[in-house]
């Protein structure tokens, strides 16, 4: 466990941007993602907004280079992942040992909830390949085959946390020598039924999200791919530019109170950010900026300050959580979060925290409200909690 | 560094869910071309209140873990690890067809706060009230194959001593539906005794959860150690996928001659089985030859099955009899399991005695 391994560049695709610079332009003009449901067929299209990619599936597979019946999941992961690995300068892929560990939660959901609407008439009905895909795996495979990688391929999935956990196992296989460069992150698709399944949780918001907001009222569902290229150090010369940063600690820990539920004093989310903080070699007051969860929901934002309240009080660096703008994407947000965080530290960025008017009562700091540029970012911390207790946390350092 | 395997445990078409040898009796119901998990009484493991709400492959995963953990003697593992290519697919269907049939009006969230992926792990780590590290992989044929390999790169880095991880996936009525409709399982009634001999295409479909215990001392139990594995997607041809068996044993410094038993994939699909045909007859001709997916049927995480019938050979010094496809079996010390799915997922496993 010697070697470094650097962020060599990124890609993201989501509701606010079809492209990274896209997204940074976003934060600056504070343009959210979440309004009325334009191209997801929902009973519930006037109930909740969401954060839909802005580009139809013909002209993503356009973008992609895919046929536009492949699952939606997989043409934002391919358009995000290409983005990521163009950003690194490193050229033709076949010339390196490459992983792909994408991490999705409902897979080709979107193409099988089309299938099972004929397939409930009649079994023998439905067109098989809108089944091709179902699996999560499947849409790994369909970005890694486009993408000519074929090293190490694999698909995480812990509900909402997922795209940090694919960061982590891809550090281990560059510092483990099986690979020498990957492609991490994560995809989701916005399909009716993670929108139904979040409604019977009654955790979405009919308005715009308002996460660490004290008259937050739950979250906005998003989709996009977002995705970081981890490089071993003796790859680190023949990057374009400077690497952004370092991944430099993670921690993965069970909350272990609710299968959905976090714990009211966010055991696993502390254990996760202290873990995190260990294997950096860190302090608390080291950390520059920390990129929230920040779901927006009751019991997130309260689990997760007071979490940060136990590590970090009495300085709390600046926090913020960029669901307001892209909503929850689910599988991909660890992604997109971790393109984020890695950008924060190369260009000085403090991504603002969108709708927020009052300081929650559970804790003593406030988000950020406003993007600045230029900033002394030297570590970014970034948080993924999810289903299943399972919470991840990510340290990203200059150095 | 030595990984060691201390305890095992397995759910699957056979009575394998107690501690002990392979079951002695050996007769899996192939009732509809699909093979069925034998429930074991989960109210060894489980508080009956909860066993009601869960889907069966929630109750196979933690039987596995709980009967890995106790023949560990391990009550906390510092990590839980799972491989499933299909996830909880009952709980899916159920909220699918609810979502459907209702319009989307009046659901009720158990089935969707089930379906995910990570159900299995999340639900181990609530028994267990373990607060370790956590993974799902979901990568079809390289789920389980996955887990093992994070499980091997986090005992490496020295930290966690025992690590809890398996493979599961279930087979419900609209899974084996659909699969069937791509031609996959066998249209003529087989049996155990004669699907391995099948000269048609199409295999079997199955089920089950295997879980283990690995960890970095030997236990008490140990008597087989996780040597090495590594995965080959979509080789070109079965030359390629010769020469990276042979390259993997060489790497762990082990002549093909001295695996004491190949166990092997083999599912009764004429043609992916000649993938098998060709590596037993040109890396290890002559050589005893054990199968298992007669026994378990086909499913993507099945070489997790294939580990465990590996172990139960080691710690009974035996290959059992139903196991055995060819070859007259020695004294087994090294093991290899070579597995495939679709021709498109390979996986290499090497167990050695302890």
């Amino acid at each position: 466990m010697v070697n470094d391994v650097w962020i060599g560049g990124g890609g993201v695709i989501c509701g606010i941007g079809n492209t990274l610079p896209e997204c940074v332009e976003a934060f600056k003009s504070m343009s959210t993602g979440a309004a009325t449901m334009d191209r997801l067929t929902s009973a519930h299209r006037d109930s909740f907004p969401v954060a839909e990619v802005k580009a139809d599936n013909e002209t993503l597979a356009a973008r992609a280079g895919l046929p536009a019946h492949i699952s939606r999941t997989a043409l934002l992961s391919l358009i995000a992942a290409r983005e990521a690995w163009e950003s690194t300068g490193l050229g033709d892929i076949r010339n390196y040992r490459v992983g792909f560990v994408s991490a999705n939660t409902v897979g080709g959901m979107d193409k099988t909830e089309e299938f099972f609407a004929e397939y409930m008439q009649d079994p023998q009905s439905g067109h098989l390949h809108q089944v091709i895909n179902h699996e999560c795996g499947s849409v790994t495979e369909v970005v890694a085959d486009a993408l000519g990688i074929r090293h190490h391929i694999t698909t995480i999935s812990t509900a909402c946390s997922s795209g940090a956990n694919a960061l982590m196992y891809g550090s281990r296989l560059i510092r483990n020598n099986m690979v020498d460069v990957v492609i991490a992150g994560g995809t989701d698709a916005l399909t009716r039924f993670t929108l139904n399944g979040f409604n019977t949780l009654m955790i979405l918001d009919t308005e715009s999200s308002r996460p660490f907001d004290e008259t937050r009222r739950g979250l906005n569902l998003g989709e996009g791919a977002g995705y970081v290229v981890l490089v071993k150090d003796s790859l680190v010369s023949d990057l374009k530019q400077q690497p952004w940063c370092k991944l430099s600690g993670f921690a993965n820990a069970n909350d272990a109170y609710h299968q959905t539920a976090s714990s009211p004093d966010g055991i696993g989310n502390y254990m996760a950010m202290k873990g995190a903080l260990e294997m950096s070699g860190l302090k608390p007051s080291d950390i520059s900026y920390i990129n929230l969860h920040g779901t927006g929901t009751q019991n997130n934002d309260s689990s997760e300050g007071l979490a940060v309240e136990r590590l970090f009080a009495p300085h709390y660096p600046p926090v913020s959580s960029t669901k307001s703008f892209t909503g929850h994407t689910l599988g991909a947000s660890g992604g997109i979060e971790a393109v984020f965080s890695a950008l924060a530290i190369r260009d000085g960025y403090l991504y603002p925290n969108a709708n927020f008017s009052t300081r929650m009562k559970e804790t003593p700091f406030s988000p950020v409200t406003a993007f600045s540029a230029g900033n002394d970012i030297k570590h970014v911390m970034s948080n993924s909690f999810g289903f299943g207790g399972n919470c991840s946390s990510l340290i990203f350092s200059m150095q | 560094m030595n990984i060691y395997i201390q305890g095992t445990g397995c759910v699957s078409p056979l009575e394998t869910a107690a501690e002990g040898p392979f079951p002695a009796v050996v007769n899996p119901s192939y009732e509809g071309g699909r093979l069925k998990v034998s429930d074991p009484d989960y109210k060894q493991w489980i508080d009956v209140k909860q066993i009601r709400r869960m889907s069966r492959i929630i109750k196979m995963g933690v039987a596995a873990a709980k009967l890995s953990l106790d023949e560990a003697k391990v009550e906390k593992p510092d990590g839980i690890i799972t491989g499933t290519a299909y996830g909880c697919l009952d709980d899916t269907g159920v909220f699918l067809s609810k979502m459907i049939n209702q319009h989307e009006e009046m659901l009720t969230p158990t089935s969707f706060i089930q379906s995910t992926h990570n159900t299995v792990a999340g639900q181990i780590a609530l028994l267990l009230n373990c607060h370790s590290y956590n993974n799902t992989f979901v990568h079809k044929a390289f789920s389980f194959e996955s887990a093992l390999l994070d499980t091997i790169m986090i005992l490496r880095e020295g930290k966690a001593r025992h690590i809890l991880m398996g493979g599961m996936d279930e087979l419900t009525n609209h899974s084996f539906n659909i699969i069937s409709r791509f031609n996959r399982f066998k249209q003529e009634a087989v049996s155990h005794t004669d699907l391995l001999s099948s000269t048609t295409r199409g295999t079997v479909a199955g089920e089950g959860a295997a879980c283990f215990v690995l960890g970095t001392e030997k236990g008490e139990c140990s008597t087989s150690r996780l040597a090495d594995l590594t995965t080959v997607y979509k080789p070109a041809n079965k030359e390629e996928i010769a020469e990276d068996i042979i390259g993997f044993l060489a790497a762990n410094e082990i002549a093909p001659a001295n695996i004491d038993l190949l166990i092997t994939g083999r599912n009764g699909d004429a043609e992916e089985d000649k993938w098998y045909d060709h590596v037993e007859n040109t890396v290890f001709p002559g050589q005893t030859i054990g199968c298992f997916k007669h026994l378990c049927g086909e499913y993507p995480t099945a070489a997790s099955f294939g580990m465990w019938t590996a172990c139960k050979v080691l710690s009974s010094g035996q290959v059992p009899a139903e196991v055995l496809y060819k070859g007259t079996p020695g004294k087994v010390k090294n093991i290899l399991i070579y597995n495939h799915y679709k021709g498109t997922h390979h996986s290499l496993i090497l167990i050695t005695g302890c």
